[in-house]
């Protein structure tokens, strides 16, 4: 380096922790050697996040959140806004990656019991993004005000109702009005570009933050600050992030970007998936759909919301759904505490565990499925059941990570 | 891993072949080519002669056609009847009120009817008006039951007259030509198919130059891709 860049970095570093946060969190930041494929979408997340903030700020410029122009200024930046058509299909592909991407980061979590200790508040801090990530993608699809992004936000809408003496204080409080109109739209782009992206922001930052704290888990699960090189103090089985990790994610960002440039290119509706057919429709508020059904990545919870059909107690079958609902999503906040058994990785679990998983993989697939269909008998006896297999997996975890057969995790990582 | 990999992938396409199948009755492939520019132009002179009488196309520019290889001059040509300038959005002269009243529904923008009901609906649809008296336009629909719209090209097409037969216990829908129009039946699929194909392009008018940049993305990301694998591979050389 120069004596010039030298000096520079000198001055900086006696008035900010320049140096020393470069290396605490990249080039002195040791991670395990051994990550694998699933170890990708950690950063690929990160990089989601900044395209959708990119890409929101253009549409932000172009975008009227109001009722009336809000369809046409979308059809406006798909047409008469230079490369809109590109920004926007930017975004919209981006959100479902976003939770594809999510998705895959969780169950990587789940499959390596990266929510043990010393992990859990880590893992907290993820629910608590996943929780924001699926308040941004329902603000955020309602924009478009089509049939879909009004109808779609009626249902959720009406599930607020649905919670007992608060219900209907909550909902006004929601729409801004007695029934979703220009103001819902409103409130919502307001929570859409700033709440939301605000708190994602900071939850990201502190993910990060306490992350660098533990350190990565990795595919064996074994924690590989126990260790440590006696004389440099550094984990043998660890590598510094920069340049080993950065230029290996370079890798998955490319390989990314090709998934996500292809659907963006040649696929941007995703075959209804990612843009549903009905959205092109001008939302009518006097015309309800025949069928209404939610993006892909909410229909797991969709049909379990579906799903309880009766009154039990003296809760009526609505409420049921949506507090099953509520309690699919919460329920991933208490695996460190449900998984009982003594290593961590799949690697190393019992076949009980390995059966468990897959099911449970199952039944999120299933229900996703019939959540975009439209309800029939045999449909909603389906749904309840692997309702009751999605929940198994994870109230009777207490019991089968205990008895089941497990291998001895090994002293160092593998390859 | 790889076993549960490949399982998650298969699981992931599952759904792909069950959104596939349409619901109610068959509809016939579209024969859609929007880089067809003849096949465009054609169809987008169809559309200001029929459709725009009383279907807008708002969010659509008459200079914008010059995607299918017309100028601001041609287009205004081929497609303005009263005096419109080129930049001006494509509007219908009909009163939204007096629409309402003469139809029942306001008829719908066409801007991006192609993307909400598909090409394949919009083929089978404007081939398969039948004669029916029970209804108030005259007309019905074999797609669209009770379709407020009475059946514009019926100079060309000619009639239709609905004819059900029972098959197996089961009764089958067709439609037979009982008057022939002015076009033969493979003229009028040509005609509709490129009425439908212009609908297709003003769904999506930046959808060529997606595909065309598309490609050259996709060639420097693979480019990249090989690249940036040849950098972790030597900066992970010592490390086993």
């Amino acid at each position: 380096m120069s004596n010039g860049l030298n000096s520079l970095k000198e001055w900086i570093d006696k008035r900010f922790p320049m140096t020393s946060n470069w290396e605490a969190h990249l080039s002195k930041y040791y991670a395990p050697k051994n990550f694998n494929f699933w170890y990708y979408f950690g950063s690929l997340a990160l990089l989601v996040l900044v395209n959708q903030i990119l890409t929101g700020i253009f549409l932000t410029m172009h975008y009227k959140p109001d009722a009336e122009l809000a369809f046409r200024s979308v059809e406006y930046i798909m047409r008469d806004v230079d490369y809109g058509w590109l920004i926007r299909y930017m975004h919209s592909t981006g959100a479902s990656m976003f939770f594809v991407v999510v998705y895959l980061h969780m169950f990587r979590g789940m499959m390596y019991g990266s929510y043990r200790k010393p992990r859990e508040l880590l893992w907290l801090i993820g629910m608590a993004i996943f929780f924001v990530l699926m308040s941004l993608a329902f603000t955020g699809y309602i924009l478009p005000w089509g049939q879909m992004s009004y109808w779609g936000a009626q249902v959720i809408v009406s599930m607020f109702g649905a919670i007992p003496l608060v219900g209907d204080q909550l909902t006004l409080l929601l729409l801004g009005d007695f029934n979703l109109s220009d103001a819902t739209l409103n409130r919502f782009f307001a929570y859409h570009v700033v709440t939301l992206p605000l708190l994602m922001l900071v939850l990201v930052f502190v993910h990060i933050l306490a992350l660098h704290e533990v350190g990565s888990n990795n595919p064996d699960g074994v924690e590989i600050k126990e260790n440590k090189n006696p004389e440099s103090k550094i984990p043998v089985d660890g590598i510094p992030f920069h340049p080993y990790y950065s230029v290996k994610d370079i890798v998955g960002v490319i390989g990314f970007l090709i998934v996500f440039c292809t659907i963006v290119f040649f696929a941007p509706e995703f075959g209804g998936y990612f843009l549903e057919h009905n959205n092109f429709i001008p939302a009518n508020t006097l015309q309800t759909p025949d069928h209404i059904a939610p993006v892909w990545y909410f229909t797991p919870y969709y049909s379990m919301l579906r799903a309880v059909t009766v009154n039990f107690l003296w809760v009526d079958a609505k409420l049921w759904g949506v507090i099953l609902m509520a309690a699919a999503v919460v329920i991933f906040a208490f695996l460190p505490w449900l998984d009982k058994s003594p290593v961590k990785s799949v690697r190393y679990k019992g076949p009980i565990f390995k059966f468990a998983l897959t099911m449970f993989v199952i039944s999120f697939f299933v229900l996703g499925w019939l959540g975009m269909e439209a309800p029939t008998p045999l449909y909603t006896l389906l749904a309840q059941i692997f309702t009751v297999i999605y929940f198994a997996f994870f109230l009777l975890m207490p019991w089968y990570s205990k008895i089941d057969k497990t291998k001895p995790e090994p002293k160092r990582v593998t390859k | 891993m790889k076993k549960l990999r490949t399982f998650l992938f298969v699981l992931c396409m599952a759904p792909l072949s069950v959104f596939s199948a349409p619901p109610g009755m068959p509809l016939d492939k579209a024969p859609v080519d929007t880089t067809n520019n003849a096949s465009l132009q054609r169809g987008a002179e169809s559309f200001a002669n029929y459709c725009l009488t009383c279907h807008a196309a708002s969010y659509m520019r008459y200079n914008r056609h010059r995607d299918i290889g017309l100028n601001e001059a041609e287009a205004l040509d081929l497609l303005v009847k009263t005096g419109q300038k080129a930049g001006d959005l494509m509007l219908t002269a009909m009163d939204e009120k007096e629409a309402e009243e003469w139809f029942g529904v306001l008829p719908p923008d066409l801007s991006v009817i192609a993307r909400s009901r598909g090409a394949d609906w919009l083929y089978t649809y404007l081939r398969a008006f039948y004669r029916d008296d029970t209804t108030v336009p005259g007309w019905n629909n074999l797609v669209f039951d009770r379709a407020a719209m009475p059946h514009v090209f019926y100079e060309l097409q000619g009639e239709q007259k609905l004819v059900v037969e029972t098959v197996g216990g089961e009764e089958v829908e067709s439609l037979e030509l009982v008057k022939p129009g002015t076009m033969t039946v493979s003229e009028y699929d040509q005609y509709v198919a490129d009425l439908v194909n212009y609908l297709v392009y003003i769904g999506e008018p930046a959808a060529n130059d997606r595909k065309r940049i598309g490609i050259y993305v996709l060639l420097f990301l693979f480019g990249f891709l090989a690249l940036s694998i040849a950098l972790k591979r030597e900066y992970w050389r010592d490390i086993h």
